[in-house]
């Protein structure tokens, strides 16, 4: 394991295509590790084109991404996932015809349910304890993402790529998110979010990436963006510094 | 907080119990045809015999169409070729009777039926084995593209059948069932044929093993959660490809099984038999959803059933039957009867 701050993940000069349109126009991006970086722009901005490209579920046609020191760029998504990289996509990806159960059996892959890391889950999420025979279609919204949180971290990964997780979601759920999203803070595992909520944002962030046209166009802490209301303005056309959370 | 995971469970309830009953709408369809076509045929025998003659047919078409199912569900593969497996299936198990002669033909149930479990699994080799070459010379370049998947594998089937045709030659081959197999037993009038009662047993075994497959296995659950959503199973760090082949291989064994058993029910094969069935295998899957084995079932169950009393009460229609089942359920159900998933 590297220490803290040191580039876990990087993007340069990513162009990603999707069929005959051109996405990403060469994006720079750095993950610090042990932080969360958050991942902002607006709608249609090629946030969720650049996660899925690090994922290796669309090809980069040109440029580099680079996990641990390896260009993972070429790698199938299989081989992507098994060097520590676990994603919550943003249709949360949920198997809606097993149960919860079998959900979190398939996600822990490597060594099968570890009984103190589903306790430790379960008091991320208690719903997942009471929900845990049922199928996973039948789960509200909310749960359904708390779902596809858990079966992200059932094993301990390098790196957790979370895609709008609050996305449709009521305040008191968004809420519960944010606590369990800090308290994965404090294991130390670095994350890469996208997540369309400031008020969220500016609360669990670190560091930040805002995108616009499939290129990053500011970087900084988040700290310093959550102070500067001009630049979140101009940034992210946000009136109001404060969100609506 | 709490309050907000009672509204969840309260929100889930009614769905749950609305799933409940849409799924078992689509069981009832099998008894309800059944019962439905008790009126015109109005004798108790004739009803009772058409009725097995029925579901052997259907759970037949069942097992050459639940693999495919599958196929179709997990990597959107369209395989015309399927039939290539069947019809060598049935070629591969009928030389294996042929050189099991004694056996085969001996006085004794056990050893006839001996004979029937060695040449069944020398078909479902030689259909495993056949469909793994297939999967990867013909079906594999093409991932992706519908149109090429159809023209190929189709071409593919072709070629199966005139290489079928060099290796036993033009003629069909007549396959007489044993003595032991052939008759019927009559019970208050219903002519119970013996053979029809094996394929039934049969389809129903091989229905339960792959339903407990997969839902207790985690092979299953993960083609299961293939079919729904292939990315995230991937992005879960398995490599679905290799799962594929698994299951491609499978399905061309299962075509084979369902071959011979075709072939011994008609008691000649051709090479043509594999596409003649085909259009049913299709209809089946079509009916019952892609990618969903209940769906299959049942669906099998239905074509086999109709085609039967059609054929004893329209005779003239009975080769459009499978069609128009098709319609009237896709009017009803435009995905099917059954859906697996709904994610992708
Ligand atoms: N499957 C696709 N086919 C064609 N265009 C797509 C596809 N997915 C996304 N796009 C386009 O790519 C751009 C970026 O989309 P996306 O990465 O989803 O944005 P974001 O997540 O920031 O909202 C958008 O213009 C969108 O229309
Ligand atoms: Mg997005």
């Amino acid at each position: 394991m590297g220490e803290t701050g040191e580039t876990l993940l990087s993007l340069s000069g990513v162009h990603t295509h999707i069929g005959q349109y051109h996405i990403l126009h060469g994006v720079d991006l750095e993950v610090p590790r042990g932080q969360l970086t958050m991942l902002l722009g607006r709608n249609g901005a090629g946030k969720t084109t650049t996660m899925r490209t690090i994922m290796g579920l669309w090809q980069a046609r040109q440029g580099a991404v680079r996990f641990a020191g390896e260009d993972i760029a070429r790698l199938a998504t299989p081989d992507i996932a098994r060097r520590g990289i676990a994603y919550v996509p943003e249709n949360m990806g949920i198997f809606g015809t097993l149960t919860v159960e079998e959900n979190m059996v398939l996600a822990a892959r490597r060594s099968g349910l570890n009984a103190e890391r589903l306790d430790w889950i379960y008091s991320l999420f208690p719903a997942m304890r009471k929900f845990w025979r049922w199928p996973a279609g039948q789960l509200s919204g909310g749960q359904k993402q708390m779902l596809a949180i858990s079966r992200a971290i059932i094993e301990p990964a390098e790196l957790l790529l979370v895609d709008e997780p609050t996305k449709g979601l009521a305040p008191t759920i968004i809420d519960a998110l944010a606590e369990a999203i800090m308290a994965l803070k404090q294991t130390g595992v670095t994350i890469l979010m996208v997540e369309q909520n400031f008020a969220l944002a500016r609360r669990v962030g670190d560091t930040v990436a805002v995108m616009d046209d499939g290129k990053i166009i500011h970087t900084g802490t988040m700290a310093e963006l959550g102070a500067d209301t001009a630049l979140q303005g101009r940034l992210l056309g946000l009136d109001i510094g404060g969100g609506t959370a | 907080m709490s309050t907000t995971r009672q509204e969840g469970a309260i929100a889930a309830e009614p769905r749950n119990w609305l799933g409940f009953v849409r799924d078992r709408a689509a069981y009832f369809t099998v008894p309800v045809l059944a019962l439905l076509a008790f009126l015109p045929i109005g004798s108790l025998p004739t009803w009772g015999t058409l009725t097995l003659a029925g579901l052997a047919m259907g759970l037949m078409i069942f097992i050459m169409a639940s693999g495919l199912t599958l196929v179709f569900g997990l990597m959107d593969v369209l395989n015309f070729g399927h039939g290539a497996m069947i019809s060598f299936g049935a070629f591969v198990g009928v030389s294996t009777l042929v050189a099991l002669g004694p056996l085969y033909l001996s006085s004794g149930i056990e050893m006839n039926l001996l004979a029937l479990l060695i040449a069944a699994l020398a078909a479902m080799l030689a259909a495993g084995v056949l469909g793994l070459v297939f999967e990867r010379l013909i079906v594999r370049p093409v991932y992706g593209h519908h149109l090429k998947q159809i023209l190929i594998t189709m071409g593919g089937l072709i070629v199966v059948e005139q290489l079928i045709i060099v290796l036993w030659g033009p003629n069909e081959i007549p396959i007489p069932r044993p003595q032991n197999l052939k008759g019927a037993f009559i019970v208050g009038g219903v002519v119970l044929e013996k053979y029809r009662l094996l394929a039934v047993a049969l389809g129903l075994v091989l229905f339960v093993v792959l339903r407990l497959v997969l839902t207790r296995t985690r092979i299953g659950l993960l083609v299961r959660a293939g079919v729904e959503n292939r990315e995230m199973v991937e992005s879960l760090g398995y490599r679905i490809s290799i799962l594929f082949i698994g299951v491609f291989a499978v399905a061309s064994a299962l075509g084979g099984l369902g071959g011979i058993m075709w072939g011994l029910y008609d008691e000649v094969i051709t090479a043509h038999l594999g596409m003649s069935v085909m259009v049913l295998v299709f209809i089946t899957i079509i009916i019952g959803g892609l990618g969903s084995i209940e769906g299959c079932f049942i669906a099998a169950l239905l074509i086999g059933l109709t085609n039967n009393y059609v054929a004893y009460l329209a005779p003239k229609l009975s080769l459009g039957s499978a069609i128009i089942l098709m319609v009237v359920v896709l009017m009803w159900r435009p995905q099917g009867l059954l859906q697996p998933s709904g994610s992708r």
